[in-house]
């Protein structure tokens, strides 16, 4: 049996000031094995229950939205790869076609279908890690080794795509860098074939698990009304019962051209949190599935960028040979691509949620401001109502199953 | 009843209109997105009209964040709102004068706001009025600059060996 919900009891009116006295302060974080990141709480406690927490962030705050301020759209790119690190490739297509809404560049559907094929790899190892995290926290560790290995797999086929593992860098605005290789598509369509069965043999260690059922169920549980007043994206306001996803609502990048569920919850708790985004990762294979059928009816194998010379740096032959190519190649890499004046908001659906990249050009070679909305620092702070009158163990349990990553809410 | 964008548009301009006529200032079609500027004194309102009003239902705070203007002197507030019902998405912005950088705080009407108006007030000084604890949120407490406003830049201008006229900012 769970311990249930102390909130109505540790609301502060209900406390009088000599019993206030009886509480004792404690500090978690900022590095503490229990919260995977730097994330400080300064909790309240009535023995094992959570009176009232304050978090501490920014800790591992970078100035993104400043450095941008001074980089050519082009290297924005490596800035974006350290806001969600755990999924970095979403977050290099989101900034990618950002820039291509505000020069209004056309992506080829083989383009199109490549990107969707990388977002979703990312989103499976994302969900991967959140899951079995959840699994670690509530004191199940053999889940996220087994896991791990296919983690590392997916970033062997981001090394093969373009070769970095975590911070990937990957693509180029109005495509990719370059063609992916058979050994990239032998690794995919291995990792498709192998990926589900393995899925299976870690949601059979823990969905029916009597131990993690009753760490998890009505664990760190929030309604769907405080959820959007609070800004949750993602699978995190979908386990709520909000079926908000933006794939759906505003697809982008031919997402409207697939076949997938948007899976819900219906109690917003830990346990939800973890069933969808398990559900999450099968949608994701099947439509990496869908995306290599498309591919495979394509007629052309060879586009892997747009028909748009503006960011794609011609071939290095080209560059050593040729005097046109060499002065297009340095006009690229010195950011003197001519940018028009206008300002877009484009937003993608991460691992966590909605990403959005709010853009306002003033035709120089960098953007004039450049805001990222991450959805991490937009629903940590409903933190302290989803945990007050809980145990503690039982914050640790909701803070990973709401996977806060620290680089993305400390930007 | 399904209506295409432009409709919504119309729709939201012509009630924003209706209700608030001298609150605001202009609007516009910026890409794909309907921005709406008002005065900084009626942002609350109409916020919180815009939630409300059953024809509009912008239930969703997508995000905020602030802009500096050096040239006009001016910060800025920028609302993205998203009606979830209507799947329609509208930009509201407010000028601020640079020398009474203050906005009434719309943690009233979405408690998202809170982490996100200190997060403008941390990197461009905006006080937000009736914000229930408006201090810094990712840079340290003892910070007396706010570094996102555009007189700070971002090298140290003492160097000499690169000339910036070559290569734009």
């Amino acid at each position: 049996m769970t311990f249930g919900n102390y909130t109505d009891y540790y609301k502060k009116d209900l406390i009088s000031s000599e019993e206030r006295k009886e509480f004792n302060t404690l500090n978690v974080g900022p590095t503490h094995p229990a919260t995977h990141g730097v994330f400080q709480n300064v909790m309240l406690m009535d023995g094992e229950f959570i009176v009232e927490t304050e978090q501490t962030i920014g800790y591992i705050h970078r100035a993104f939205e400043k450095i941008a301020e001074r980089r050519p759209f082009y290297q924005i790119t490596p800035l974006t790869d350290r806001l969600n690190y755990c999924s970095a490739p979403l977050n290099n297509m989101g900034w990618h076609m950002t820039v291509e809404k505000l020069l209004g560049i056309e992506t080829p559907k083989r383009v199109d279908y490549l990107r969707i094929v990388v977002m979703e790899l990312a989103r499976i190892s994302d969900h991967l890690i959140c899951n079995s995290v959840i699994g670690v926290d509530s004191g199940a560790l053999t889940g996220f080794t087994y896991l791990f290995q296919d983690r590392e797999f997916i970033y062997e086929i981001f090394e093969e795509i373009c070769g970095s593992r975590l911070t990937t860098n990957m693509g180029r605005i109005g495509g990719f860098e370059r063609n992916f290789s058979e050994k990239a598509w032998d690794k995919i369509k291995y990792f498709l074939k192998k990926y589900p069965s393995k899925l299976q043999e870690f949601e059979n260690l823990l969905a029916r698990n009597r131990i993690f059922m009753d760490r998890t169920i009505n664990v760190g549980s929030f309604p769907a009304d405080r959820a959007l007043a609070y800004g949750f994206t993602g699978p995190n306001l979908r386990a709520c019962g909000v079926d908000y996803d933006v794939r759906v609502m505003n697809p982008y990048c031919s997402y409207e051209e697939f076949d997938f569920i948007v899976p819900i919850g219906q109690n917003g708790d830990t346990y939800d949190r973890f069933m969808v985004r398990q559900e999450e990762m099968r949608q994701s294979l099947s439509i990496i599935q869908q995306a290599i059928d498309k591919l495979d009816l394509l007629e052309d194998k060879d586009t892997y960028f747009a028909k748009d010379p503006r960011f794609v740096l011609p071939p290095k032959e080209k560059v050593y040979n040729n005097m046109e190519a060499l002065i297009w190649h340095f006009k690229i890499v010195m950011g003197e691509t001519d940018i028009p004046v206008g300002e877009v908001y484009h937003s993608i659906e991460a691992a966590n949620g909605e990403l959005g990249f709010y853009l306002v050009s003033d035709g120089g070679r960098t953007p004039s401001r450049l805001h990222f909305r991450r959805p991490s620092f937009i629903y940590y702070q409903a933190y302290p109502e989803m945990v007050t009158g809980s145990m503690l163990s039982d914050a640790v349990l909701t803070m990973s199953s709401m996977n806060v990553i620290a680089g993305e809410l400390d930007a | 009843m399904l209506q295409t964008k432009t409709h919504r548009n119309q729709l939201v301009t012509n009630k924003l209109i209706r209700q608030f006529a001298e609150g605001i200032e202009a609007k516009e079609m910026l890409a794909d997105m309907l921005c709406i500027t008002v005065q900084k004194e009626f942002v609350p309102e109409v916020l919180r009209f815009l939630r409300d009003d059953k024809d509009l239902d912008f239930n969703f705070l997508t995000t905020l964040c602030g802009i500096h203007h050096p040239e006009k002197e001016q910060l800025g507030m920028i609302y993205h709102l998203h009606s979830f019902y209507f799947n329609h998405r509208i930009r509201i912005k407010a000028n601020i004068k640079i020398n009474q950088p203050s906005i009434s705080s719309i943690t009233s009407i979405w408690p998202a706001a809170n982490w996100m108006e200190r997060e403008t007030y941390d990197f461009f000084g905006i006080i937000f009025k009736g914000h229930p604890n408006l201090k810094r949120i990712l840079n340290v407490d003892e910070m007396t600059d706010f570094p996102l406003r555009k007189e700070f830049p971002l090298e140290d201008q003492t160097r000499e060996d690169k000339d910036d006229s070559m290569f734009g900012r």
